[in-house]
């Protein structure tokens, strides 16, 4: 039997006004195991504290009640004090009788008959409270980063520069990503490269940081603080120690016919490739399926102009397995494919290109050297026409409920920099709504409209059909002034939709982190923990989460990276005790508790148990209260009520009704 | 149903609220001081998904006339899913009750987020009257009687 | 019968199998009961014919973990059971080795009893070989004969079907039976007035003598200790004196079975009492087919059930009170 004290709060005339606490506290005297009540103006002060303490001494309290305002407001508060007395923290109980209580009653004697209902059922409550310990978890202090994009390479500077080891997994021969490929940001018009590649240098020449690119996450295991991961390193069928970057094999190899990646297959590159120039690591991999000698057996061209003797045909891949406390996603994009806008006529004519595309065209390392010329015929155009939203913003299963975010931006930003470098180009932007949310991005949409000319039509584009005369027939509705518009234009830029990356439900899956319907990772919560994943340990960073421009994505880099500090800073974790058990005797290892569990926390094994003197192995589940954070789904779940919920138990719950219903 | 002439029906109603939103609902209906019959009695739960139908029916079997679960809203669970575990396990077993003859006014969910202090003493009062205009549960306590 | 026989014999003979779980004969000519067959001896007491109603599944969540294999004999609908019992790791589906029974419905003595037959000394028509449409029923008073329909179990009537859903081979044919709606009894206790339903329920439910027979039979029912055994919940109580365990305990079981009940109507007709028990599970039934689409527990053992699995767009439960 518990020897219980409870503590009546004044909170002032808060809770004296309306309650009569004198009354609460008589009553609390009646009700089994309570052995000391008081009431005092302020619980929650110095002084309040000090009482309940002494109390615990002198009366030698197993449980204490305390009646006052909410458990949301002062329940650390009470369980730091009563554990300065000697008591464990979870055998405290608060009855809300101000927020729930005399708040909302004006009528003494009702407002005192419920307080002292609520009292009861506290009492009740911790009547079966036991002592609950926090677990103990050990952190590895190293850090995986997938993806090498701007989000993961930031993540991993961020968490190397704080002191820890980070290895950044990248699926592409080089770190970069997407703002590689990106020519100049906005609003600012800096040039990508030339703040992008610093970065990877630094992340390349960091102590702290290893990367594996041509790589990927191939298995993962274990939980917050003690994940272990392979990764396949794919054979580069050239080795890395001994390669000096000096390119030759690129220009000897005869195999040149395979669309290049990074330039979006608007020209081609070598089977021996770097992606471009800037590469990290500058070494270059055999595309085995282009390559001569891995298709026929004869060539090896490379291997003989390579004076470094770094070509290795016989390269395998390689597992590398390693233990990480914490895992950042970094994931990013893709554009989505256009099969299905078939209207634009996007695969009918060269002239008509994404918005990437357009990036590559534009950027001095690209397919055209950074001429604007027709993919068609090399000619300059003189009418551009751009298309907002093409699958963003789509009520249809054509492409994408969400806003992809960076289009409006970036679009203003080709706009601008075309009308600047070739003034006499008519630039017109067909969109449903421009938005420009961000520190100086109206001022610098605006700039494209007021000062550069670009000529914006509010409104969607029906069809593209391309001429015999090799122009490009836009028909197209203008919204504003109520009219059809024909447009003959030079190329046609589509401002397609992103969407995350598609490894990127193979990567949840292995993490157990949740996915929305869009392939977004879920973040813990959309507004308070938008970092995180609901899996614990698991960071998001960049547009796995959600769609994001560079600065957003920078930023939220350095917040995952800050969470995952946060983590290896830990040498031990200290798990929340109300988490769920299974008790052995009573599980029928059904697996519909792990059915339900939100965070992977539920694994069976078979155990050998001794069940009242019969021994049998038997299937039993096993929570990971690392993992576990006290939903309490699996419990309602199980019919043999083998799983509950320290803190909230069965037992403890129904005492609570009963008391309210007594 | 006999209740004394002078003697005034307090129904006996508990409500089960998880504690990331609709117990931050409540406290904030508290704040604002928006009045709500002191017959509701809270129960705090981590979740809506940790409401088992047993605590429902105990209450009944004991004598409540009328039980209510707040939840987050669907979507907007602390625990990503929970609420939709449990908005399954309440349609289904609210269906019940009614199917056995159990008035289905005894019984409801809400989704009340933390801002939502004025749902909740809105969606409170509305419960108490409905179990007002109900009266005392007498079915679920006596579901068995031998004759 | 004598195939079925001859086949299990020869399993046992060659070691494909260490034992048989079958029906042996009953001290009536209507009530044979389950059991295992070990030696070529035992089999001089096997039956199988249309009395042999019990579904063996849940046998074999303790005959599987015996040493070697374990021969059952499981009628279409109860390889519904089984499935369910894999997907919830209660059986080692290795260690069985299904005989797909032919079933033409299985019969009711109750029912048969109803129909004013008293004294009854043996029945024909029941083989399972038999192509008889009726029951020849010899009694003390002479010979009565009924439609083998009018004398079959409810469920069969609302059969699902002969298609035996799991098994290694199967012996002898098997007759869809179903003649009804199986959601027409629950329809009509929706469609009276709460007063009525109540008034329905309290009428039944006062007869249980709480025995326990439903929970024994149930297949789902399996679990190691019942919580109403344990102190989980608080409701153990030797004898019965908990009012919440008197007056919760179908309902609860029920709901302990949602979504995973197979509606295989042992609890039914097992029920000393006649309490037609099967109407709250097929309630439960009935309503996850209508608000989360029709759902067959036991049918694919890769569907998750309709209790651990949700959709953004599940309906709320107002719809009890907007549906009427």
């Amino acid at each position: 039997m518990q020897r219980i004290g409870v503590f009546v709060c004044h909170c002032g005339s808060n809770i004296a006004a309306t309650v009569d606490v004198k009354k609460v506290a008589e009553m609390a005297l009646m009700e089994p195991g309570v052995v000391h009540a008081e009431d005092y103006q302020y619980m929650c002060s110095e002084a309040g504290q000090a009482r309940i303490q002494e109390a615990i001494k002198e009366k030698n309290l197993t449980g204490i009640v305390v009646c006052s305002c909410s458990p949301r407001m002062h329940e650390n508060t009470f369980r730091k004090a009563v554990e300065r007395a000697g008591l464990n923290p979870y055998m405290v109980e608060v009855a809300n009788i101000r927020e729930h209580c005399s708040w909302i009653h004006k009528d003494i004697e009702e407002a005192t008959k419920k307080a002292v209902i609520l009292m009861r059922a506290a009492v009740a409550k911790v009547n079966l409270n036991t002592p609950l310990k926090p677990g103990e978890s050990r952190v590895t202090k190293r850090a995986l980063v997938i993806g090498g994009g701007i989000a993961g390479i930031q993540t991993a500077l961020d968490i190397a520069d704080a002191g820890y080891k980070v290895d950044i997994v990248e699926k592409t021969p080089s770190i970069g990503g997407r703002m590689s490929q990106v020519d100049k940001t906005f609003p600012t018009l800096d040039c990508s490269a030339c703040i992008l590649t610093p970065k990877m240098v630094e992340a390349n020449a960091h102590e702290n940081i290893t990367i594996y690119t041509y790589s990927e996450v191939e298995n993962v295991s274990g939980f917050v603080g003690d994940f272990t991961v392979d990764i396949r390193k794919k054979a580069r069928s050239v080795d890395m120690t001994k390669c000096t970057g000096c390119g030759v094999c690129q220009e000897k190899c005869p195999s040149k016919k395979t669309p290049s990646e990074f330039n979006r297959g608007l020209n081609n590159r070598s089977a021996i490739y770097t992606p471009f120039a800037q590469a990290i690591p500058n070494v270059p991999v055999i595309d085995r399926e282009a390559c001569i000698k891995f298709k026929t057996g004869k060539c090896g061209l490379c291997s003989k102009v390579c004076q470094a003797g770094a070509i290795d045909y016989d390269q395998k891949d390689e597992i590398i397995t390693e233990k990480y406390g914490a895992i950042v996603v970094a994931t990013g994009f893709d554009m989505i494919k256009l099969d299905k806008y078939d209207e634009y006529a996007y695969s009918q004519s060269k002239d008509v290109i994404t918005s990437l595309e357009l990036e590559r065209i534009m950027n001095a390392a690209g397919p055209t050297k950074g001429h604007l010329e027709r993919m068609s015929d090399g000619k300059p155009p003189k009418e551009m026409v751009f298309i907002q939203c093409v699958g963003s913003r789509c009520s249809d299963d054509r492409g994408k409920s969400y806003c992809s975010k960076i289009c409006c931006m970036y679009t203003a930003k080709h706009a601008m920099l075309i009308r600047d470098k070739y003034p006499d180009v008519n630039v017109t932007v067909f969109y449903i709504d421009v938005r420009t949310p961000g520190k100086n991005f109206d001022e610098f949409y605006r700039r494209a409209v007021e000062d550069y000319g670009v000529n914006y039509i509010k409104g969607q584009v029906g069809k593209v059909i391309p001429q015999s005369n090799g122009k490009l027939l836009v028909r197209g509705v203008d919204l504003i002034d109520q009219k059809q518009i024909v447009k003959e234009a030079d190329m046609v830029v589509l401002a397609a939709a992103i969407e995350p990356n598609p490894d990127v439900r193979k990567i949840a899956t292995m993490l157990t982190a949740s996915i929305d319907t869009n392939n977004f990772l879920t973040e813990a919560h959309a507004k308070l923990r938008p970092v995180e994943s609901p899996t614990a340990g698991i960071f998001l960073s960049g547009v796995c989460q959600g769609p994001k421009d560079i600065p957003e994505t920078v930023s939220q880099a350095g917040a995952a990276a800050v969470k995952a500090i946060g983590l290896l800073a830990k040498d031990k974790l200290m798990t929340n005790p109300c988490t769920a058990h299974s008790d052995e005797l009573l599980c029928n290892g059904c697996s519909n508790c792990a059915n339900v569990c939100p965070y992977g926390a539920i694994s069976y094994e078979d155990k050998e148990v001794n069940d009242h003197g019969k021994r049998e192995v038997r299937r039993i589940a096993q929570v990971n209260s690392a993992l576990c954070q006290g939903c309490g789904a699996c419990t309602v779940t199980c019919p043999s009520g083998a799983m509950d919920l320290q803190g909230f138990s069965n037992r403890q719950i129904l005492a609570e009704v009963d008391a309210i219903c007594r | 149903m006999s209740i004394e002439a002078n003697e005034e029906f307090r129904p006996k109603i508990v409500a089960f609220c998880c504690n990331w939103c609709s117990y931050a609902g409540a406290d904030l209906a508290g704040s604002s001081r928006l009045a709500y019959p002191a017959d509701v009695k809270i129960i705090r739960v981590p979740c809506s998904c940790r409401v088992n139908p047993m605590f429902i029916l105990r209450a009944f079997e004991k004598g409540a006339d009328g039980v209510i679960m707040c939840g987050c809203h669907p979507g907007d669970c602390h625990y990503s899913t929970g609420n939709y575990y449990a908005r399954r396990r309440m349609t289904l077993l609210f269906s019940m009750l009614d199917y056995i003859g159990v008035e289905n006014g005894r019984t409801r969910v809400e989704w009340v987020s933390a801002a939502e202090g004025v749902k909740f003493s809105t969606t409170m009062n509305e419960f108490v009257e409905k179990i007002h205009s109900l009266g005392k549960n007498v079915r679920l306590g006596d579901l068995r009687c031998r004759n | 019968m004598q195939e079925l026989i001859a086949r299990a014999k020869e399993l046992l003979a060659n070691g494909t199998v260490a034992r048989v779980l079958g029906w042996k004969a009953g001290d009536l000519p209507y009530n044979p009961e389950p059991a295992y067959f070990e030696k070529e001896e035992d089999f001089k007491d096997f039956v199988y014919n249309g009395f042999c109603g019990a579904n063996l599944s849940k046998y074999m969540i303790e005959a599987t973990k015996l040493e070697g294999k374990t021969l059952v004999c499981l009628k279409p609908c109860d390889t519904y059971s089984f499935n369910q019992l894999i997907m919830e790791h209660r059986v080692d589906r290795e260690k069985a080795y299904i005989i797909g029974v032919g079933c033409k419905g299985k019969l009711d003595i109750e029912k048969i009893k109803k129909q004013g037959i008293k004294g009854i000394q043996s029945i024909s028509g029941a083989e399972i070989t038999d192509d008889a449409e009726t029951l020849t029923i010899n009694t003390l008073y002479g010979d009565k004969t009924i439609p083998y329909a009018d004398g079959m179990l409810e469920r069969c009537h609302v059969c699902k079907g002969k298609e035996h859903k799991i098994y290694d081979e199967i012996i002898g044919e098997s007759k869809d039976t179903k003649d009804a709606d199986r959601f027409d009894e629950v329809s009509r206790i929706e469609s009276m007035k709460p007063e009525e339903k109540f008034a329905f329920f309290q009428k039944e439910l006062s007869k249980c003598i709480r025995c326990n027979a439903c929970r024994n039979a149930c297949p789902a029912c399996s679990c190691r200790k019942c919580v109403f055994d344990s102190n989980k919940f608080d409701s153990s109580q030797k004898a019965n004196v908990d009012s919440f365990e008197e007056k919760m305990f179908h309902i609860i079981r029920a709901f302990h079975v949602a979504g995973r009940c197979t509606d295989c109507g042992e609890c039914s007709r097992v029920c000393p009492q006649g309490i037609p028990l099967h109407l709250f599970n097929r309630k439960f039934i009935k309503d996850i087919d209508e608000f989360y689409g029709e759902f067959q527990a036991g049918e694919d053992i890769t569907v998750k059930g309709p209790l651990t699995s949700f959709t953004f767009e599940d309906v709320e439960p107002s719809v009890v009170a907007e549906r009427g």
